[in-house]
């Protein structure tokens, strides 16, 4: 991987990729085991090799609610738990279908919305 | 295996203020006035206690402001904050501090006044900056996504989650300080707006003001005071994630582990306990809870709440103040379990009261299904 580390802490790197366009991971590159979210070292070992690799960008929806919300509060949408295939599960959102058509299981893809101030990683239906 | 902690210490004195609305009252007034009920109720004065234990989100070092409020100078201090769960857990430091010698008489105290103030659950806490640009609505959407994987795997419905907050009603509606008691139907909830799915409206907790205290001494001292000391006899906590998205499997939480443990240092087993008061921030917390604390198979416990079991009636009375659901939710609820336990086991409940308890239970939640604390109490005949 090539990709330059930008900033210090795993957190600002991890956002400064994604304005970049890139969802960039951490693994350990003694044991391989993947982590989310970002942290200065592996959980339990606390051993400190953490790597960034580019997430393959594939998930299952593990858990999903619809947020209801008034207009002025940003209306109906999609919060879901994602498991990715490398193991680690975030919370995201699936866009590009109506918010209560997300079951858990569905298939999804990331993408990474930069139209707003901050790159923000969404999930879509495969 | 008797363990030393075992009955060690008492709590002598337990006591409520301004459960539902307050308006024109700060949290701290409200958190001091139930610590003078809890005391008056030990037949103790604010210069008799020489441990304070304290936790909010308003008044962050909150043990120095509760002390320095009551003019009391504390040999032993705690303000772990572990959101809602905190005061649970706070049996375990008093306890510990007790049997050490540290202290001899311990405050544990809380007061909200977030209904009057905002109208909403009070939180200081940074965002997440890996949760915040989804907007979850905290921490609803957290319990919400629960209950979808509780449904997912365990076919668990609406209608069964449902008869949780009936439950709590029915129980609301036999306490005078429940904050809401008119009559509650399986199709009101189901009709309910809904908020965040699976959860709507009266899935979930209410909003209200309202102050709690207990004051605990060792077991020797509390023969002399004038209420029947209710004992310590189990406790523990446990918490595994703070981020919902950190919890590994959505419907097993930390209580497995808090309550298997509480158990064994009481010596007892679910079945031996009269009345269990569980944290019911929405409904889906009940049925987890019951499942963790070893009620019921995991993935059965809508089955277990369907039918009023645990309804006034019930086999299993659970809540009987009328939970966070029904009779006060303050923000951070779970000093009200214990004082409700408290009551049941000295017979205090009036309607409510359940026949002969000697053993009770009270098991608290905080942040999102994160931290678990449960605790067992009995009465003299326990001891």
């Amino acid at each position: 991987m090539n990709i330059e580390a930008p900033g210090n802490g795993p957190e600002k790197e991890f956002f400064d990729f994604l304005s970049q366009g890139e969802f960039m991971i951490q693994r350990s590159k003694s044991s391989g085991e993947y982590i989310f979210y970002p942290r200065v070292a592996l959980p339990k070992s606390g051993i400190e090799d953490l790597e960034w690799v580019r997430a393959s960008g594939k998930g299952v929806v593990y858990a999903t609610s619809v947020v209801r919300q008034r207009p002025e509060k940003g209306g109906v949408y999609n919060v879901a738990l994602i498991d990715l295939e490398e193991g680690p599960r975030l919370m995201s959102r699936v866009e590009g279908c109506a918010p209560e058509s997300v079951v858990i299981g569905m298939d999804v893809v990331a993408e990474i919305d930069l139209s707003g101030s901050n790159p923000v990683l969404i999930f879509k239906p495969v | 295996m008797h363990n030393s902690l075992r009955g060690a210490a008492a709590i002598v004195g337990a006591g409520v203020y301004g459960l539902g609305e307050t308006p024109g009252q700060s949290s701290v007034e409200i958190m001091a006035r139930a610590a003078l009920t809890a005391l008056t109720d030990a037949g103790l004065k604010p210069s008799d206690v020489d441990g304070v234990i304290s936790a909010s989100p308003v008044y962050n070092m909150a043990s120095m402001t509760a002390a320095e409020y009551l003019g009391i100078r504390p040999r032993f201090t705690e303000s772990t904050m572990l959101g809602g769960s905190s005061f649970v857990f706070h049996v375990t430091p008093a306890a510990l501090a007790l049997q050490a010698g540290l202290c001899d008489v311990v405050l544990i105290c809380y007061g909200s006044n977030q209904r009057s103030a905002t109208g909403r659950l009070i939180s200081n806490s940074l965002p997440d900056p890996y949760e915040a640009p989804y907007n979850p609505r905290m921490p609803i959407t957290a319990y919400a996504l629960a209950a979808s994987r509780h449904m997912f795997q365990y076919g668990t419905t609406r209608e069964q989650m449902a008869e949780v907050a009936v439950a709590a009603r029915g129980w609301a509606a036999l306490n005078p300080e429940a904050f809401v008691r008119e009559p509650l139907t399986v199709k009101d909830v189901l009709g309910s707006r809904m908020i965040s799915d699976p959860l709507s409206k009266l899935d979930c907790c209410l909003v209200t003001d309202g102050g709690g205290a207990l004051v605990l001494t060792r077991a020797d001292r509390a023969k002399d005071l004038p209420k029947a000391p209710v004992y310590v006899l189990g406790h523990a906590t446990e918490h595994w994630h703070r981020s919902i998205a950190q919890l590994p499997d959505l419907t097993i939480t930390a209580a497995s582990e808090s309550g298997r443990r509480a158990f064994e240092m009481a010596g007892l087993v679910p079945t031996d306990i009269d009345v269990a008061q569980l944290y019911d921030a929405f409904t889906i917390n009940t049925i987890l809870f019951l499942e963790d604390l070893g009620y019921c198979k995991k993935g059965e416990g809508g089955e277990f709440v369907a039918d009023g079991r645990i309804a006034p009636g019930g086999s299993l009375p659970v809540n009987t103040n009328g939970g966070g659901l029904s009779c006060c939710h303050p923000g951070m609820y779970g000093i009200f379990p214990v004082i409700e336990a408290v009551r049941q086991v000295r017979g205090e409940a009036g309607e409510r009261q359940i026949d002969d308890v000697d053993v009770a239970l009270a098991h608290g939640n905080g942040g999102v299904l994160s931290s678990q604390s449960t605790l067992v109490l009995g009465s003299g005949a326990t001891i």
